[in-house]
């Protein structure tokens, strides 16, 4: 980790007008904090605290009302090839093979093809998917799934990955060794990450530093640092007893004995 | 399911319908002269089989079973491909979507064979009037599911590819189009059978070539197991149809999981 800023969202504030025209919904409220190289830091909220919304901004898909993203400097105006992102959704496409879909976002780029394949190839390889890379999506588990969408983030070479509940929708146990696998590469290319979660050992274990949000108008409440070894390794992290205090205390800040008593929005809207 | 669960499935249901094909044809042969029905209201299987090969012989049968089969061809690509465009078009301009819906739904609603008599008026007893019918009704199948395709496509999906930078022209044929392929192909399955109504409709309405007519023909003679031919035949020339989409279908779609391809069939 270097002190360089590679992500930084300065002031920002967005507002959606609502439907049916009576007034503006504001989703997040002055936001700013910064994401040093190589850096993990996760955003903790509860549902519609308008984490996702800091993404798509990030992502440059939806310029803020207010304030700015930054991106290695420079202020994000759109996409960019420095930024990818990862959803809960996998949005593997079913018509391309796994090599395919990993080589999606390179295609784009107009990456040669000679290329495109030998990048697969080491990624695929890298999450033990070697042998599926001519499957295509509905023949592999749910974890394989994300772990190729894992790798399709990584096939662009990003210096930023945007990570919204990358995991949320698997079971427990893959959940874990997709934890891990997220860590180790992210350790090993030196790669800058933003975590969205509402899994707060997931915070905790994953990241170097934890942002709480509060609830809409989303602002940031809180920032934790997470003092524990081997970031590289959440399983093993898990096993630290700090981790408890670590959680207890986001709980805290949550507030979530009382969070969990209130009526939940249908969806997240941000 | 298993593959041997599978193909136990395929060799029973195919004994099955073996079988019934079989009681079909006996009760077809055997069933009027048993209650008495005379043969110029069902005639027994044997007649219209010899009335085939008279027709064949005597009447140009495959004279007019090839008229019949190139306008249903030429109306349903033409249909198909108009029905496609439009639907891509609508489904890429929502403002054109929203400004045309009444209009294509009113087209939508009117029977589009009551249109075969103006078409007769307007382009003679020729081969037109009868392509024309078959597209207009082909068309409209086609592009709703080709538009509701389009509508349907998840947002992340064209976010993602907008994050890789991806151009307009490369949403649509890397996003857009392939994701449209499975309903398209769902809309061409029901326009290849309506293509065959489209056209008989139109060849009963007027002219001299075609089943459509060979079926008036018939009529007209009291020849009953002639209309019984046409029928059969204008079947043949519809399933032809049909089973080469599903062809082309399984060969474009390998990459779904089987059973979700073409239907059962």
């Amino acid at each position: 980790m270097t002190d360089v800023v590679r992500l930084e969202y300065r002031n920002v504030t967005m507002r959606f007008s609502e439907s049916g025209g009576r007034g503006a919904l504001t989703a997040v409220q002055g936001v700013s904090f910064s994401v040093r190289d190589g850096e993990v830091v996760a955003l903790i909220g509860p549902s519609g605290c308008g984490k996702s919304t800091l993404l798509n901004i990030g992502s440059g898909l939806t310029p803020p009302s207010q304030g700015s993203a930054f991106v290695d400097g420079e202020r994000v105006e759109g996409p960019n090839a420095q930024v990818a992102f990862m959803l809960q959704k996998d949005l593997l496409l079913p018509w391309r093979t796994v090599a395919e879909n990993v080589t999606f976002g390179v295609e784009i780029q107009g990456v040669p093809r000679a290329e495109r394949r030998a990048r697969a190839q080491a990624l695929l390889s890298n999450f033990n998917l070697a042998e599926f890379s001519n499957h295509y999506p509905h023949q592999l588990s749910g974890g394989m799934r994300q772990r190729v969408a894992l790798a399709r983030t990584l096939a662009v070479d990003p210096h930023v990955l945007l990570l919204d509940e990358p995991f949320s929708a698997l079971d427990a146990q893959t959940r874990m060794v997709l934890q891990r696998d997220l860590a180790q590469t992210l350790k090993k290319a030196h790669k800058t990450a933003l975590l969205i979660t509402h899994d707060l050992a997931e915070a905790v274990t994953l990241s170097d530093r934890v942002l709480v949000m509060s609830r809409r108008p989303g602002t940031i409440v809180d920032e934790i640092a997470i003092e524990l070894p081997q970031r590289d390794d959440p399983i093993a992290r898990r096993r630290e007893p700090k981790v408890n205090d670590y959680i207890a205390r986001l709980m805290d800040r949550l507030d979530i004995t009382h969070a969990a008593l209130e009526r939940q929005p249908a969806g997240d809207a941000a | 399911m298993s593959g041997t669960a599978r193909s136990a499935l395929v060799r029973n249901g195919t004994a099955a319908s073996a079988a019934l094909l079989i009681v079909f044809l006996a009760a077809w042969q055997w069933g009027p002269g048993l209650f008495g029905v005379p043969s110029f209201i069902v005639p027994p299987l044997s007649m219209v089989a010899s009335e085939f090969l008279h027709a064949w012989q005597f009447d140009h049968l495959m004279m007019h079973t090839g008229v019949t089969a190139a306008e249903v061809l030429a109306g349903f690509i033409l249909g198909s491909l108009l029905g496609a465009l439009v639907g891509y078009l609508l489904g890429m301009s929502p403002v054109a979507e929203f400004a045309l819906s009444p209009y294509i739904l009113a087209l939508q609603i009117a029977p589009k064979v009551a249109f075969a008599p103006l078409f007769i008026l307007w382009m003679g007893f020729t081969v037109y009037p009868k392509i024309l019918v078959a597209i207009l009704i082909v068309f409209f199948p086609v592009m709703v599911n080709v538009l509701t395709a389009i509508r349907g496509i998840d947002p992340d999906l064209v976010n993602l590819a907008r994050a890789f930078k991806a151009t307009r022209a490369q949403i649509f044929w890397k996003i857009e189009f392939p994701a449209s392929m499975p309903p398209l192909f769902a809309g061409l399955r029901i326009g290849a059978t309506l293509a065959v109504v489209g056209v008989v409709v139109g060849e009963l309405v007027g002219g001299n070539r075609g089943l459509g007519y060979l079926l008036t023909f018939g009529e007209g003679q009291a020849n009953t197991p002639l209309v019984f031919v046409s029928i059969v035949m204008l079947t043949v020339v519809g399933g032809i149809a049909y089973l080469a989409v599903i062809v082309i279908e399984r060969r474009l779609l390998h990459y779904l999981p089987a059973r979700s391809v073409g239907g059962d069939l």
